[in-house]
Protein backbone atom coordinates (compact mmCIF):
# COMPACT_ATOMS: atom_id res chain seq x y z
CA UNK A 1 0.00 0.00 0.00
CA UNK A 2 1.68 3.74 -1.07
CA UNK A 3 1.62 6.64 1.17
CA UNK A 4 0.20 9.56 -0.25
CA UNK A 5 3.79 10.88 -0.31
CA UNK A 6 4.83 7.82 -2.71
CA UNK A 7 2.08 8.08 -4.48
CA UNK A 8 2.62 11.77 -5.22
CA UNK A 9 6.36 10.57 -6.57
CA UNK A 10 4.33 7.81 -8.56
CA UNK A 11 2.55 10.79 -10.35
CA UNK A 12 5.85 12.68 -11.27
CA UNK A 13 7.08 9.37 -12.84
CA UNK A 14 4.03 8.99 -14.79
CA UNK A 15 4.66 12.95 -15.92
CA UNK A 16 7.98 12.24 -16.67
CA UNK A 17 6.88 9.33 -19.04
CA UNK A 18 4.22 11.40 -20.89
CA UNK A 19 6.45 13.84 -21.52
CA UNK A 20 9.07 11.28 -22.48
CA UNK A 21 6.44 9.17 -25.00
CA UNK A 22 4.97 12.51 -26.63
CA UNK A 23 8.46 13.76 -27.42
CA UNK A 24 9.58 10.61 -29.06
CA UNK A 25 6.08 10.51 -30.93
CA UNK A 26 6.14 13.90 -31.92
CA UNK A 27 2.67 14.56 -31.64
CA UNK A 28 0.41 13.68 -28.69
CA UNK A 29 -1.87 15.21 -26.34
CA UNK A 30 0.31 16.73 -23.07
CA UNK A 31 -2.00 19.32 -21.69
CA UNK A 32 -4.95 16.86 -21.13
CA UNK A 33 -2.99 13.75 -20.19
CA UNK A 34 -0.59 16.34 -17.55
CA UNK A 35 -4.04 17.38 -16.14
CA UNK A 36 -5.48 13.89 -15.02
CA UNK A 37 -2.48 12.24 -14.32
CA UNK A 38 -3.50 12.42 -10.45
CA UNK A 39 -6.46 11.06 -10.84
CA UNK A 40 -5.26 7.92 -12.42
CA UNK A 41 -2.80 7.38 -9.57
CA UNK A 42 -5.09 7.90 -7.03
CA UNK A 43 -7.53 5.25 -8.92
CA UNK A 44 -4.76 2.87 -10.07
CA UNK A 45 -2.66 2.98 -7.10
CA UNK A 46 -5.30 2.93 -4.33
CA UNK A 47 -8.51 3.51 -4.87
CA UNK A 48 -9.38 0.72 -7.34
CA UNK A 49 -9.85 -2.45 -6.10
CA UNK A 50 -9.73 -6.38 -7.84
CA UNK A 51 -12.20 -6.30 -10.39
CA UNK A 52 -13.37 -3.20 -10.80
CA UNK A 53 -13.27 -1.41 -14.10
CA UNK A 54 -11.57 1.98 -15.95
CA UNK A 55 -12.43 3.61 -19.25
CA UNK A 56 -10.41 6.45 -20.33
CA UNK A 57 -13.50 8.42 -22.25
CA UNK A 58 -11.38 11.02 -22.74
CA UNK A 59 -9.13 9.18 -25.09
CA UNK A 60 -6.65 11.37 -25.88
CA UNK A 61 -4.94 10.91 -22.26
CA UNK A 62 -3.54 7.94 -24.07
CA UNK A 63 0.01 8.78 -22.67
CA UNK A 64 -1.20 9.08 -19.54
CA UNK A 65 -2.87 5.72 -19.30
CA UNK A 66 -0.64 4.19 -21.28
CA UNK A 67 2.26 5.07 -18.39
CA UNK A 68 0.12 4.06 -15.83
CA UNK A 69 -0.30 0.83 -17.33
CA UNK A 70 3.31 0.41 -17.90
CA UNK A 71 3.99 1.31 -14.25
CA UNK A 72 1.57 -1.46 -13.13
CA UNK A 73 3.27 -4.04 -15.20
CA UNK A 74 0.57 -4.51 -18.33
CA UNK A 75 3.86 -4.07 -20.92
CA UNK A 76 7.12 -3.36 -20.37
CA UNK A 77 8.05 0.84 -19.80
CA UNK A 78 10.57 0.91 -22.70
CA UNK A 79 7.38 -0.10 -25.02
CA UNK A 80 6.47 3.69 -24.51
CA UNK A 81 8.84 5.79 -26.70
CA UNK A 82 7.62 3.90 -29.72
CA UNK A 83 4.21 5.77 -28.84
CA UNK A 84 2.63 6.06 -32.45
CA UNK A 85 5.31 4.95 -34.20
CA UNK A 86 4.95 2.93 -37.71
CA UNK A 87 3.42 -0.91 -36.35
CA UNK A 88 3.68 -0.03 -32.30
CA UNK A 89 1.86 -1.64 -29.91
CA UNK A 90 0.64 1.87 -28.54
CA UNK A 91 -1.32 4.01 -30.81
CA UNK A 92 -2.52 7.16 -30.63
CA UNK A 93 -5.72 6.94 -28.97
CA UNK A 94 -6.27 3.37 -26.66
CA UNK A 95 -7.18 0.08 -28.52
CA UNK A 96 -8.52 -2.74 -27.43
CA UNK A 97 -5.54 -4.83 -28.48
CA UNK A 98 -3.46 -2.98 -26.09
CA UNK A 99 -3.22 -4.66 -22.26
CA UNK A 100 -5.35 -3.20 -19.69
CA UNK A 101 -7.41 -1.29 -22.15
CA UNK A 102 -10.96 -3.02 -22.27
CA UNK A 103 -12.17 -0.70 -24.85
CA UNK A 104 -11.01 1.87 -28.03
CA UNK A 105 -11.68 5.51 -27.44
CA UNK A 106 -10.53 8.58 -28.90
CA UNK A 107 -14.04 9.79 -30.05
CA UNK A 108 -15.27 11.60 -27.26
CA UNK A 109 -18.87 11.55 -25.77
CA UNK A 110 -19.13 7.84 -25.84
CA UNK A 111 -17.69 6.44 -22.42
CA UNK A 112 -20.37 7.07 -20.46
CA UNK A 113 -22.69 5.23 -22.09
CA UNK A 114 -20.00 1.95 -22.18
CA UNK A 115 -19.54 2.76 -17.96
CA UNK A 116 -23.47 2.41 -17.66
CA UNK A 117 -23.64 -0.95 -20.17
CA UNK A 118 -21.00 -2.05 -17.44
CA UNK A 119 -22.86 -0.72 -14.69
CA UNK A 120 -26.00 -2.41 -15.82
CA UNK A 121 -24.22 -5.87 -16.46
CA UNK A 122 -22.46 -5.69 -13.02
CA UNK A 123 -25.95 -4.96 -11.27
CA UNK A 124 -27.54 -7.73 -13.25
CA UNK A 125 -24.61 -10.30 -12.27
CA UNK A 126 -25.02 -9.07 -8.68
CA UNK A 127 -21.26 -8.45 -8.32
CA UNK A 128 -19.72 -5.83 -5.76
CA UNK A 129 -17.54 -3.77 -7.98
CA UNK A 130 -17.34 -0.35 -9.12
CA UNK A 131 -16.90 1.22 -12.90
CA UNK A 132 -14.73 4.04 -13.02
CA UNK A 133 -14.92 6.34 -16.10
CA UNK A 134 -12.60 9.97 -16.56
CA UNK A 135 -14.30 12.61 -18.74
CA UNK A 136 -13.01 15.86 -20.21
CA UNK A 137 -14.73 19.01 -19.91
CA UNK A 138 -14.83 20.22 -23.54
CA UNK A 139 -15.94 16.19 -24.42
CA UNK A 140 -19.22 17.13 -22.07
CA UNK A 141 -20.53 19.57 -24.87
CA UNK A 142 -21.37 15.73 -26.86
CA UNK A 143 -24.93 14.99 -26.34
CA UNK A 144 -24.44 11.45 -25.86
CA UNK A 145 -22.97 12.54 -22.28
CA UNK A 146 -26.54 13.69 -21.29
CA UNK A 147 -27.96 10.62 -23.09
CA UNK A 148 -25.70 8.56 -20.57
CA UNK A 149 -25.93 10.69 -17.88
CA UNK A 150 -29.96 10.45 -17.27
CA UNK A 151 -29.76 6.77 -17.84
CA UNK A 152 -27.31 6.56 -14.63
CA UNK A 153 -29.71 7.89 -12.48
CA UNK A 154 -32.57 6.24 -14.03
CA UNK A 155 -31.26 2.86 -13.18
CA UNK A 156 -29.62 4.31 -10.14
CA UNK A 157 -26.21 3.46 -11.11
CA UNK A 158 -24.30 3.66 -7.61
CA UNK A 159 -21.71 1.26 -8.62
CA UNK A 160 -20.80 4.28 -11.20
CA UNK A 161 -17.97 6.80 -10.53
CA UNK A 162 -17.58 9.42 -12.90
CA UNK A 163 -14.72 11.80 -13.04
CA UNK A 164 -14.65 15.19 -15.22
CA UNK A 165 -11.34 16.73 -16.03
CA UNK A 166 -12.34 20.15 -15.40
CA UNK A 167 -9.75 21.80 -16.59
CA UNK A 168 -11.49 24.79 -18.42
CA UNK A 169 -10.06 24.09 -21.73
CA UNK A 170 -11.30 22.42 -24.77
CA UNK A 171 -8.91 22.29 -28.30
CA UNK A 172 -10.59 26.02 -29.70
CA UNK A 173 -10.30 27.60 -26.16
CA UNK A 174 -11.64 28.26 -23.07
CA UNK A 175 -14.73 25.94 -22.68
CA UNK A 176 -16.48 28.91 -21.52
CA UNK A 177 -15.40 30.92 -24.20
CA UNK A 178 -16.83 28.10 -26.78
CA UNK A 179 -20.04 26.61 -25.11
CA UNK A 180 -20.25 27.71 -21.68
CA UNK A 181 -20.79 24.42 -19.30
CA UNK A 182 -21.72 26.35 -16.02
CA UNK A 183 -23.43 26.16 -14.47
CA UNK A 184 -21.46 22.80 -14.51
CA UNK A 185 -22.06 21.27 -11.01
CA UNK A 186 -25.71 22.16 -10.82
CA UNK A 187 -25.90 20.12 -14.02
CA UNK A 188 -25.29 17.28 -12.86
CA UNK A 189 -27.19 17.26 -10.06
CA UNK A 190 -30.25 18.59 -11.92
CA UNK A 191 -29.54 15.55 -13.90
CA UNK A 192 -29.60 13.60 -10.27
CA UNK A 193 -26.01 12.51 -9.41
CA UNK A 194 -24.75 12.88 -6.24
CA UNK A 195 -22.11 15.50 -7.20
CA UNK A 196 -18.54 16.18 -5.56
CA UNK A 197 -16.23 18.77 -6.25
CA UNK A 198 -12.04 18.10 -5.51
CA UNK A 199 -9.14 19.45 -6.07
CA UNK A 200 -7.39 17.10 -8.70
CA UNK A 201 -4.40 17.24 -8.36
CA UNK A 202 -4.73 16.57 -4.36
CA UNK A 203 -4.12 12.78 -4.30
CA UNK A 204 -5.31 12.58 -0.53
CA UNK A 205 -8.44 14.68 -1.49
CA UNK A 206 -9.00 12.56 -4.20
CA UNK A 207 -8.67 9.09 -2.60
CA UNK A 208 -11.55 10.86 -0.13
CA UNK A 209 -13.87 11.40 -2.61
CA UNK A 210 -13.16 8.41 -4.82
CA UNK A 211 -14.08 6.50 -2.18
CA UNK A 212 -17.48 8.15 -0.94
CA UNK A 213 -21.08 6.31 -2.19
CA UNK A 214 -24.45 7.45 -2.07
CA UNK A 215 -27.42 4.44 -2.42
CA UNK A 216 -28.61 4.61 -5.42
CA UNK A 217 -27.29 7.45 -7.07
CA UNK A 218 -24.33 7.80 -9.74
CA UNK A 219 -21.24 9.97 -8.40
CA UNK A 220 -19.90 12.65 -10.59
CA UNK A 221 -16.84 13.79 -9.15
CA UNK A 222 -16.06 17.29 -10.85
CA UNK A 223 -11.80 17.21 -10.27
CA UNK A 224 -11.04 20.85 -10.95
CA UNK A 225 -7.76 20.72 -12.95
CA UNK A 226 -4.73 22.43 -14.69
CA UNK A 227 -4.35 21.75 -18.13
CA UNK A 228 -0.57 20.88 -18.59
CA UNK A 229 -0.21 20.42 -14.91
CA UNK A 230 3.15 19.76 -13.56
CA UNK A 231 5.05 21.73 -16.46
CA UNK A 232 5.18 25.40 -15.99
CA UNK A 233 5.00 26.54 -19.50
CA UNK A 234 2.55 23.92 -20.81
CA UNK A 235 -0.06 24.89 -18.00
CA UNK A 236 -3.02 26.48 -18.37
CA UNK A 237 -1.72 26.67 -21.96
CA UNK A 238 -4.02 25.99 -24.87
CA UNK A 239 -1.13 25.21 -27.60
CA UNK A 240 -0.19 22.20 -25.66
CA UNK A 241 -3.30 20.58 -26.05
CA UNK A 242 -2.20 18.15 -28.78
CA UNK A 243 1.02 19.23 -29.62
CA UNK A 244 4.40 17.69 -28.83
CA UNK A 245 7.37 19.85 -26.61
CA UNK A 246 10.02 20.98 -29.20
CA UNK A 247 13.75 19.82 -28.55
CA UNK A 248 14.36 22.60 -26.05
CA UNK A 249 11.12 22.45 -24.27
CA UNK A 250 11.53 19.04 -23.67
CA UNK A 251 14.36 19.73 -21.74
CA UNK A 252 12.71 22.05 -19.57
CA UNK A 253 10.17 20.01 -19.08
CA UNK A 254 12.28 17.17 -17.38
CA UNK A 255 14.34 19.51 -15.71
CA UNK A 256 11.26 20.73 -13.85
CA UNK A 257 10.02 17.24 -13.39
CA UNK A 258 13.08 16.17 -11.90
CA UNK B 1 -49.51 -16.32 -48.83
CA UNK B 2 -47.91 -14.13 -46.05
CA UNK B 3 -46.66 -15.10 -42.84
CA UNK B 4 -45.22 -12.91 -39.85
CA UNK B 5 -43.04 -9.99 -40.69
CA UNK B 6 -39.13 -10.78 -39.74
CA UNK B 7 -39.38 -8.40 -37.07
CA UNK B 8 -42.41 -10.31 -35.48
CA UNK B 9 -40.06 -13.83 -35.93
CA UNK B 10 -36.94 -11.73 -34.82
CA UNK B 11 -38.92 -10.82 -31.51
CA UNK B 12 -40.81 -14.27 -30.82
CA UNK B 13 -37.42 -15.85 -31.25
CA UNK B 14 -35.20 -13.76 -28.41
CA UNK B 15 -38.13 -14.59 -26.63
CA UNK B 16 -37.76 -18.09 -27.49
CA UNK B 17 -33.73 -18.62 -27.08
CA UNK B 18 -33.65 -16.32 -23.79
CA UNK B 19 -35.09 -18.82 -21.43
CA UNK B 20 -32.05 -21.07 -22.29
CA UNK B 21 -29.72 -18.37 -23.14
CA UNK B 22 -29.47 -16.61 -19.97
CA UNK B 23 -26.44 -14.15 -21.57
CA UNK B 24 -28.90 -12.33 -23.50
CA UNK B 25 -29.97 -8.90 -23.19
CA UNK B 26 -32.05 -6.63 -25.34
CA UNK B 27 -31.72 -2.69 -25.92
CA UNK B 28 -34.28 -0.05 -27.34
CA UNK B 29 -34.71 2.83 -28.27
CA UNK B 30 -38.17 3.98 -27.28
CA UNK B 31 -39.77 1.67 -30.24
CA UNK B 32 -40.16 -1.67 -28.67
CA UNK B 33 -43.88 -2.32 -29.26
CA UNK B 34 -43.15 -1.74 -33.22
CA UNK B 35 -39.64 -3.71 -33.28
CA UNK B 36 -41.14 -6.17 -31.17
CA UNK B 37 -38.57 -6.19 -28.51
CA UNK B 38 -41.41 -5.54 -26.28
CA UNK B 39 -42.03 -9.49 -26.18
CA UNK B 40 -38.95 -9.80 -24.52
CA UNK B 41 -39.28 -7.09 -22.09
CA UNK B 42 -42.06 -8.72 -21.10
CA UNK B 43 -41.05 -12.10 -20.44
CA UNK B 44 -37.52 -10.73 -19.06
CA UNK B 45 -37.85 -7.45 -17.90
CA UNK B 46 -34.28 -7.51 -16.06
CA UNK B 47 -32.92 -7.46 -18.49
CA UNK B 48 -34.48 -5.70 -21.37
CA UNK B 49 -33.35 -2.06 -21.41
CA UNK B 50 -35.81 1.01 -23.05
CA UNK B 51 -32.72 3.71 -23.65
CA UNK B 52 -35.70 5.54 -24.61
CA UNK B 53 -35.34 8.13 -27.36
CA UNK B 54 -31.41 8.02 -27.22
CA UNK B 55 -29.95 5.68 -30.30
CA UNK B 56 -26.24 6.49 -29.17
CA UNK B 57 -26.42 5.58 -26.29
CA UNK B 58 -27.67 2.84 -26.55
CA UNK B 59 -24.88 1.69 -29.09
CA UNK B 60 -22.71 2.33 -26.14
CA UNK B 61 -25.09 0.97 -23.20
CA UNK B 62 -25.02 -2.20 -25.21
CA UNK B 63 -21.09 -2.53 -25.95
CA UNK B 64 -20.76 -2.31 -22.26
CA UNK B 65 -22.78 -4.61 -21.72
CA UNK B 66 -21.19 -6.94 -24.06
CA UNK B 67 -17.79 -6.28 -22.89
CA UNK B 68 -19.38 -7.54 -19.41
CA UNK B 69 -20.01 -11.19 -20.80
CA UNK B 70 -23.26 -10.56 -22.28
CA UNK B 71 -24.79 -10.60 -25.89
CA UNK B 72 -26.39 -7.43 -26.25
CA UNK B 73 -29.39 -7.08 -28.92
CA UNK B 74 -29.93 -3.43 -29.76
CA UNK B 75 -32.60 -2.56 -31.61
CA UNK B 76 -34.38 0.35 -33.49
CA UNK B 77 -35.70 1.30 -36.91
CA UNK B 78 -32.88 0.66 -39.65
CA UNK B 79 -33.24 5.07 -40.32
CA UNK B 80 -32.49 5.59 -36.45
CA UNK B 81 -30.12 3.24 -36.05
CA UNK B 82 -27.97 5.01 -38.61
CA UNK B 83 -28.15 8.20 -36.03
CA UNK B 84 -25.56 5.90 -34.27
CA UNK B 85 -23.36 4.84 -36.93
CA UNK B 86 -20.04 6.79 -35.24
CA UNK B 87 -20.60 4.91 -32.43
CA UNK B 88 -20.95 1.37 -34.02
CA UNK B 89 -18.10 2.49 -36.31
CA UNK B 90 -15.25 3.30 -33.79
CA UNK B 91 -16.54 1.10 -30.97
CA UNK B 92 -18.99 -1.90 -31.87
CA UNK B 93 -16.88 -2.36 -34.85
CA UNK B 94 -13.57 -1.25 -34.13
CA UNK B 95 -13.25 -3.26 -31.13
CA UNK B 96 -15.50 -6.03 -33.26
CA UNK B 97 -17.87 -6.17 -29.65
CA UNK B 98 -20.29 -8.77 -29.72
CA UNK B 99 -23.18 -6.30 -30.22
CA UNK B 100 -26.07 -7.49 -32.86
CA UNK B 101 -27.83 -4.15 -34.48
CA UNK B 102 -31.59 -5.32 -35.27
CA UNK B 103 -32.42 -2.88 -37.39
CA UNK B 104 -36.07 -2.98 -38.26
CA UNK B 105 -38.84 -1.26 -40.77
CA UNK B 106 -35.91 -1.27 -43.57
CA UNK B 107 -36.44 -0.25 -47.17
CA UNK B 108 -40.08 1.45 -47.59
CA UNK B 109 -42.03 -1.32 -45.62
CA UNK B 110 -42.83 1.85 -43.06
CA UNK B 111 -44.67 3.03 -45.89
CA UNK B 112 -47.22 5.65 -44.45
CA UNK B 113 -44.72 6.72 -42.06
CA UNK B 114 -42.75 8.45 -44.82
CA UNK B 115 -39.47 9.82 -45.59
CA UNK B 116 -37.66 10.17 -42.43
CA UNK B 117 -38.64 6.46 -41.19
CA UNK B 118 -37.74 5.03 -43.99
CA UNK B 119 -34.33 3.91 -45.00
CA UNK B 120 -32.63 3.02 -48.19
CA UNK B 121 -28.90 3.23 -47.35
CA UNK B 122 -27.92 0.80 -44.60
CA UNK B 123 -26.52 -1.82 -46.02
CA UNK B 124 -23.88 0.66 -47.87
CA UNK B 125 -22.87 2.08 -44.76
CA UNK B 126 -22.69 -0.91 -42.60
CA UNK B 127 -21.07 -3.19 -45.02
CA UNK B 128 -17.92 -0.79 -45.33
CA UNK B 129 -17.41 -0.99 -41.39
CA UNK B 130 -14.73 -3.73 -40.97
CA UNK B 131 -15.96 -6.51 -39.13
CA UNK B 132 -19.58 -5.96 -38.98
CA UNK B 133 -21.59 -8.90 -40.76
CA UNK B 134 -25.01 -7.98 -42.78
CA UNK B 135 -27.44 -9.92 -43.06
CA UNK B 136 -30.78 -9.84 -44.51
CA UNK B 137 -33.32 -12.43 -43.70
CA UNK B 138 -36.12 -13.35 -46.02
CA UNK B 139 -38.50 -15.15 -43.68
CA UNK B 140 -39.47 -16.37 -40.27
CA UNK B 141 -37.00 -19.46 -40.29
CA UNK B 142 -34.14 -17.30 -41.91
CA UNK B 143 -34.76 -14.85 -39.19
CA UNK B 144 -34.92 -17.30 -36.53
CA UNK B 145 -31.86 -18.86 -37.65
CA UNK B 146 -29.76 -16.52 -38.04
CA UNK B 147 -30.63 -14.69 -34.37
CA UNK B 148 -29.86 -18.19 -33.25
CA UNK B 149 -26.89 -17.91 -34.81
CA UNK B 150 -25.49 -14.64 -33.74
CA UNK B 151 -26.22 -15.84 -29.96
CA UNK B 152 -22.76 -18.13 -30.54
CA UNK B 153 -21.31 -16.40 -33.24
CA UNK B 154 -18.96 -13.49 -31.51
CA UNK B 155 -18.54 -10.28 -32.78
CA UNK B 156 -20.93 -7.39 -34.89
CA UNK B 157 -23.52 -8.03 -36.72
CA UNK B 158 -26.47 -5.60 -38.52
CA UNK B 159 -29.39 -7.26 -39.10
CA UNK B 160 -31.94 -5.71 -41.82
CA UNK B 161 -35.38 -6.64 -40.91
CA UNK B 162 -38.90 -5.17 -42.39
CA UNK B 163 -42.27 -4.28 -41.00
CA UNK B 164 -44.35 -6.26 -43.61
CA UNK B 165 -45.16 -9.89 -43.55
CA UNK B 166 -43.67 -11.36 -46.60
CA UNK B 167 -44.30 -15.54 -47.96
CA UNK B 168 -42.45 -17.98 -46.87
CA UNK B 169 -39.24 -18.60 -49.26
CA UNK B 170 -37.71 -21.57 -47.31
CA UNK B 171 -38.89 -25.03 -46.11
CA UNK B 172 -38.57 -26.12 -42.91
CA UNK B 173 -35.55 -28.23 -43.76
CA UNK B 174 -33.59 -25.10 -44.42
CA UNK B 175 -30.35 -24.21 -42.60
CA UNK B 176 -28.91 -20.73 -42.75
CA UNK B 177 -24.86 -20.88 -43.39
CA UNK B 178 -23.31 -17.87 -42.95
CA UNK B 179 -21.74 -16.64 -45.98
CA UNK B 180 -23.72 -18.50 -48.45
CA UNK B 181 -26.33 -17.46 -51.02
CA UNK B 182 -29.13 -19.42 -51.56
CA UNK B 183 -30.07 -20.63 -54.78
CA UNK B 184 -34.35 -20.76 -55.07
CA UNK B 185 -34.96 -21.65 -58.29
CA UNK B 186 -33.05 -23.58 -61.52
CA UNK B 187 -32.47 -21.26 -64.76
CA UNK B 188 -30.52 -20.47 -67.75
CA UNK B 189 -30.99 -17.53 -69.30
CA UNK B 190 -30.29 -14.76 -66.19
CA UNK B 191 -29.35 -15.16 -62.57
CA UNK B 192 -31.08 -12.54 -59.85
CA UNK B 193 -30.06 -12.11 -57.08
CA UNK B 194 -32.25 -10.41 -54.19
CA UNK B 195 -32.51 -10.09 -50.83
CA UNK B 196 -35.05 -9.43 -48.35
CA UNK B 197 -38.58 -8.29 -49.74
CA UNK B 198 -37.65 -8.58 -53.41
CA UNK B 199 -37.19 -12.40 -53.18
CA UNK B 200 -41.02 -12.72 -53.52
CA UNK B 201 -41.05 -10.47 -56.18
CA UNK B 202 -38.45 -12.40 -57.69
CA UNK B 203 -40.15 -15.41 -57.31
CA UNK B 204 -43.25 -14.14 -58.67
CA UNK B 205 -41.50 -12.42 -61.63
CA UNK B 206 -40.57 -16.02 -62.69
CA UNK B 207 -43.78 -17.48 -63.85
CA UNK B 208 -44.38 -15.00 -65.99
CA UNK B 209 -41.43 -15.02 -67.59
CA UNK B 210 -41.87 -18.86 -67.82
CA UNK B 211 -44.86 -17.93 -70.52
CA UNK B 212 -41.91 -16.60 -72.11
CA UNK B 213 -39.51 -19.18 -71.96
CA UNK B 214 -37.59 -17.04 -70.11
CA UNK B 215 -35.99 -19.58 -67.04
CA UNK B 216 -34.34 -17.25 -64.42
CA UNK B 217 -31.94 -18.77 -61.49
CA UNK B 218 -33.14 -16.95 -58.72
CA UNK B 219 -30.49 -16.48 -55.51
CA UNK B 220 -31.60 -15.19 -52.47
CA UNK B 221 -28.67 -13.51 -50.22
CA UNK B 222 -29.40 -13.25 -46.89
CA UNK B 223 -25.72 -12.92 -45.92
CA UNK B 224 -24.44 -9.92 -47.90
CA UNK B 225 -21.24 -9.35 -45.74
CA UNK B 226 -19.61 -12.14 -45.32
CA UNK B 227 -20.59 -13.09 -48.94
CA UNK B 228 -18.89 -16.10 -50.71
CA UNK B 229 -17.60 -14.81 -53.69
CA UNK B 230 -17.14 -18.10 -55.74
CA UNK B 231 -20.82 -18.51 -55.31
CA UNK B 232 -21.54 -15.80 -56.92
CA UNK B 233 -19.51 -16.07 -59.87
CA UNK B 234 -20.60 -19.11 -60.75
CA UNK B 235 -24.29 -17.95 -60.62
CA UNK B 236 -23.15 -15.54 -62.88
CA UNK B 237 -21.46 -17.75 -65.32
CA UNK B 238 -24.55 -20.10 -65.26
CA UNK B 239 -26.07 -17.52 -67.34
CA UNK B 240 -23.87 -14.58 -68.27
CA UNK B 241 -26.21 -12.14 -67.31
CA UNK B 242 -27.33 -10.70 -63.94
CA UNK B 243 -30.10 -8.52 -62.19
CA UNK B 244 -30.01 -7.55 -58.30
CA UNK B 245 -33.09 -6.21 -56.88
CA UNK B 246 -33.27 -4.73 -53.23
CA UNK B 247 -35.09 -2.35 -51.29
CA UNK B 248 -32.62 -0.17 -50.55
CA UNK B 249 -30.47 2.59 -53.08
CA UNK B 250 -29.17 1.42 -56.05
CA UNK B 251 -25.57 2.76 -54.73
CA UNK B 252 -23.92 0.59 -51.96
CA UNK B 253 -26.18 -2.11 -51.21
CA UNK B 254 -26.49 -5.86 -52.92
CA UNK B 255 -25.88 -4.69 -56.41
CA UNK B 256 -22.67 -3.07 -55.62
CA UNK B 257 -21.89 -5.98 -53.34
CA UNK B 258 -22.48 -8.35 -56.19
CA UNK B 259 -21.00 -5.98 -58.92
CA UNK B 260 -17.56 -5.48 -57.07
CA UNK B 261 -17.25 -9.54 -56.91
CA UNK B 262 -17.99 -9.77 -60.54
CA UNK B 263 -16.06 -6.87 -61.85
CA UNK B 264 -13.09 -8.25 -60.52
CA UNK B 265 -13.58 -12.19 -61.64
CA UNK B 266 -16.54 -12.34 -64.36
CA UNK B 267 -17.71 -9.55 -65.60
CA UNK B 268 -21.15 -9.51 -67.20
CA UNK B 269 -23.81 -7.67 -68.06
CA UNK B 270 -25.79 -6.56 -65.13
CA UNK B 271 -29.07 -4.48 -63.94
CA UNK B 272 -29.03 -2.97 -60.21
CA UNK B 273 -32.37 -2.73 -59.26
CA UNK B 274 -33.02 -0.59 -56.20
CA UNK B 275 -34.57 2.56 -54.95
CA UNK B 276 -33.16 5.02 -57.45
CA UNK B 277 -31.00 7.36 -55.49
CA UNK B 278 -33.88 8.90 -53.39
CA UNK B 279 -35.95 9.95 -50.71
CA UNK B 280 -39.28 8.01 -49.42
CA UNK B 281 -42.46 9.10 -49.48
CA UNK B 282 -45.98 8.21 -47.57
CA UNK B 283 -48.40 5.41 -49.21
CA UNK B 284 -49.36 2.17 -49.14
CA UNK B 285 -46.58 -0.25 -49.58
CA UNK B 286 -47.58 -1.88 -52.85
CA UNK B 287 -48.13 1.63 -54.47
CA UNK B 288 -44.39 2.64 -53.17
CA UNK B 289 -43.04 -0.86 -55.19
CA UNK B 290 -44.76 0.38 -58.25
CA UNK B 291 -43.80 3.74 -57.49
CA UNK B 292 -40.34 3.08 -57.24
CA UNK B 293 -40.00 0.36 -60.03
CA UNK B 294 -39.88 -2.64 -57.47
CA UNK B 295 -41.98 -5.15 -58.27
CA UNK B 296 -42.09 -8.67 -60.04
CA UNK B 297 -43.38 -6.38 -63.03
CA UNK B 298 -40.69 -4.14 -63.20
CA UNK B 299 -38.12 -7.39 -62.30
CA UNK B 300 -39.89 -9.24 -65.71
CA UNK B 301 -39.14 -5.79 -67.59
CA UNK B 302 -35.58 -4.89 -66.85
CA UNK B 303 -34.94 -9.51 -67.14
CA UNK B 304 -36.34 -9.31 -71.03
CA UNK B 305 -34.53 -5.84 -71.38
CA UNK B 306 -31.25 -7.50 -70.38
CA UNK B 307 -31.85 -9.81 -72.64
CA UNK B 308 -32.58 -8.03 -75.73
CA UNK B 309 -29.24 -6.17 -75.04
CA UNK B 310 -26.91 -9.35 -75.48
CA UNK B 311 -24.36 -11.14 -73.04
CA UNK B 312 -20.77 -9.81 -72.32
CA UNK B 313 -19.46 -13.27 -73.08
CA UNK B 314 -21.41 -15.27 -76.07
Amino acid sequence: MYNIKELEDKAKVIRRHIINSIYSAGSGHPGGSLSCTDILVALYFNVMKHGDRFMLSKGHAAPALYAILAECGHFSVTELKNLRKNDAYLQGHPDCNISGVEVSSGSLGQGLSIANGMALASKLDKLNNRIFVIMGDGECDEGQVWEAAMTSTHHKLDNLVAIVDRNRLQVDGKTEDVVSLEPFRQKWEAFGWNVTEANGHNIKELIDVLNQKVEGKPHMIIANTIKGKGVSFMENNLAFHGKSPSKEEFANSMEELK
Amino acid sequence: MTELSTREACGLTLVKLGEKEKNIVVLDADLSASTQTRKFAEKFPNRFFDMGCAEQNMIGTAAGLALSGKVAFASTFASFMTRGWEQIRNTVAHDNINVKLIASHSGFTDAADGATHQCFEDIAIMRCLPNMCVFSPVDVIETEQIIENEIHRKGCSYIRLNRIGMPKVNDDNYKFEIGKPVKLTEGNDVTIFATGTMVSEALKSREILQKENISVLIINVPSIKPLDKNKIVKYAKDTGLVVTVEEHNIYGGLGSTIAEILIENYPVKMKIMGVKDRFGESGEYKHLQQKFGLNYEEIVKNTKDLIRSGKTHE
